[in-house]
């Protein structure tokens, strides 16, 4: 029905997009792997990071990919004080509180940056937006191989600090046995707050990454956000690995979806999905426990 | 005796609302009122599987987008009398509890995981609504205008506040009801611990069951009643996540699992949403703001809502919180 490369090209734009998606879902996954919550706030989050990239661009002339190590900083700050100063406090250590509060954050950002930044769509334009590479019969967008590389990186070096330092230990150690790990003298709190940090870290680089050839408005974190959520439970929640290739098989799906079914209905394989891996493999296809 | 401090508050409550259209003129007040009636009447459906039963729906919209879109698609493709459809939505809301229950609580789904996939079945709804032809896609449907009393559409909004007025007296005689029989306890053992309440004897998910249809049931009369006021609708509004999340506001601030909670709630929300719009002028989004921020401090400091401070100060309780082991 459709000649091979289109499919090919298809699958190839799913693939950089779901590099993306998979950015988004990092975060997601590794706080719920710690916390064992869903952050509600997650793409409110994102949105926060969008807007903050098109501030630094347009009041600044920062270009975003230079603003990648300050707003990652500035967005670890953030996401600590968040767990540390709001969440933990207001939720008394209950884990249906955590949902709800998060879910009161998200409500907060999101509105709180629609009533500053209206509801109005806004873009950057760099110079190097439509860059292509050629690779045989087909185009790839230059930002999208970024967004792509990116992930791919972002992706190693939290495995690396998980895997390879002191922090890394201790958040695992949390992970597993939260009163273990403060008896032995591992300060729970930090740790989660430190956690939460990391998943909006990730956040701003998937905004640095996203705004070249993204567009942001107050709602945006929405789509991404349900997307992710499909990645974290397909790829088994709190699986770094799982977050990544779940993203990419997601970014595929969604891509020849859209192609067969037409753009409105694009998502809806994701949605489908989502739900028959909820109902039938909570665990996730990598995931080895519930 | 019992039963008379039990009815009580919602006799004077019912009784207070309906007297408003006899003094109130003003068509933005009336507004107001029939608008946050039909939020608490879904808010009631959500309150019951959420607040009493514990399971946290994050995707109600389902219900409440569901019984408008039967209702509407009734009367508008099929010439049925706006009754008729009213009484089909809500048993199509009720068959959708049924149908989503059945599949994720008999896979094991609670807490995050049932907020996620009620979510997701919203979204999916949300999709197909705005793709599809039946439902008029993108563009809606609207309904004709044709004011009469078999019509379900009146001229005077009084008239509209008695009829929601009667749906959430309804929802509230249900919620009180249900409080009150061996059905509620069953549902606040499940919420309190499943496990327990499995090991007990109650056949957990059962009850699940009938909690969810009942909800859905409610929550998709508060759509068929939206239908016919605004007698407009499209995807958005129908399956959009606005609703979902008004919904668990106005049960969790008015307090949770309460019978008044949902209708509490719905008053304080739109009540302290109308005032700050008033005050910080058109600016958008800032009710919402306040919304969430208001769901923050409740979880946070007054986790029994509305009510439950009403209830402290009434009975001049100040001895604090048990300290919990620290997030």
């Amino acid at each position: 029905m459709y000649s091979f490369p289109i499919l090919l090209e298809a699958t190839l734009n799913g693939l950089l997009t779901g590099a993306v998606y998979a950015l988004v879902a990092l975060g997601l996954t590794l706080v719920y792997g710690v916390l064992h919550i869903i952050n509600f706030a997650h793409g409110a989050f994102l949105t926060g990071a969008m807007f903050a990239v098109w501030a630094a661009f347009t009041f600044l002339g920062v270009d975003p990919y230079l603003a990648i190590p300050v707003l990652t900083l500035a967005f670890f700050a953030l996401g600590y004080a968040t767990q540390r100063f709001v969440i933990g406090p207001a939720s008394h250590g209950d884990d249906g509180n955590i949902l709800l509060v998060t879910l009161g954050l998200s409500i907060v950002i999101e509105n709180g940056l629609l009533a500053v930044f209206r509801p109005d769509t806004r873009t950057i334009a760099t110079n190097y937006a439509f860059d292509v590479v050629e690779a045989g019969p087909i185009l790839i967008s230059q930002a999208r191989l970024f967004g792509f590389a990116g992930a791919l990186v972002v992706a190693a070096l939290l495995w690396l600090l998980l895997a390879r330092t002191d922090t890394g230990k201790a958040i695992r150690a949390v992970a597993k046995e939260k009163l273990g790990a403060s008896l032995v003298g591992i300060d729970v709190r930090h740790i989660y707050a430190v956690t939460f940090g990391l998943g909006c870290a990730t956040l701003a680089v998937a905004a640095c990454l996203l705004m070249p050839i993204f567009y942001v408005n107050p709602r945006v974190g929405q789509s991404f956000v349900l997307v992710a959520f499909t990645i974290v439970v397909l790829g088994g929640m709190g699986s770094i690995p799982g977050a990544l290739v779940g993203g990419l098989f997601i970014g595929v799906v969604e891509s020849l979806t859209g192609l067969f079914l037409g753009d409105s209905l694009g998502q809806i394989g994701i949605f489908i999905i989502f739900i028959l891996v909820l109902l039938f493999r909570p665990s996730g296809l990598f995931g080895a426990r519930a | 005796m019992m039963l008379l401090r039990a009815y009580l508050p919602i006799l004077i409550l019912l009784a207070l609302l309906a007297a408003i259209p006899l003094v109130v003129t003003s068509n933005t007040a009336l507004n107001f009122v029939v608008f946050v009636l039909i939020i608490t009447l879904a808010a009631q459906g959500w309150n019951l599987l959420g607040g009493v039963g514990g399971q946290f729906s994050f995707g109600h919209a389902a219900f409440f987008g569901t019984g408008a879109y039967v209702s509407a698609i009734l009367q508008y493709s099929y010439g049925v009398n706006a009754w008729a459809a009213l009484g089909a939505g809500i048993l199509s809301g009720a068959a959708l509890g049924w149908i989503i229950g059945f599949l994720s609580f008999r896979a094991g789904l609670r807490g995050s995981y049932f907020a996620l996939v009620t979510l997701a079945f919203a979204e999916v709804l949300r999709i197909l609504a705005n793709a599809l032809p039946i439902t008029g896609g993108a563009a809606g449907m609207l309904l004709k205008l044709n004011i009469g009393f078999g019509n379900l559409q009146f001229t005077s909004r009084g008239a509209f506040l008695w009829l929601a007025l009667g749906f959430v007296a309804a929802g509230l005689l249900i919620s009180r009801a249900i409080a009150d029989s061996r059905f509620g306890a069953q549902l606040v053992a499940v919420r309190e611990n499943e496990d327990a309440a499995r090991a007990l004897g109650v056949d957990v998910l059962a009850v699940k069951l009938k909690a969810i249809t009942v909800s859905g049931a409610l929550t998709a009369a508060a759509g068929c009643l939206y239908l016919q006021y605004f007698l407009y609708l499209d995807a958005t509004i129908a399956y959009g996540v606005w609703i979902s999340v008004e919904v668990l506001l106005a049960a969790m601030v008015g307090g949770r699992g309460l019978v008044l909670g949902p209708l509490v709630g719905a008053f304080t929300l739109h009540g302290v949403g109308d005032l700050t719009k008033q005050v910080a002028g058109g600016i958008p989004g800032i009710d919402l703001a306040v919304y969430g921020a208001v769901l923050i401090l409740v979880v946070a400091f007054a986790p029994g809502g509305v009510l439950g401070l009403i209830h402290r100060l009434l009975s001049g309780l100040t001895r604090p919180r048990p300290a919990k082991e620290a997030q």
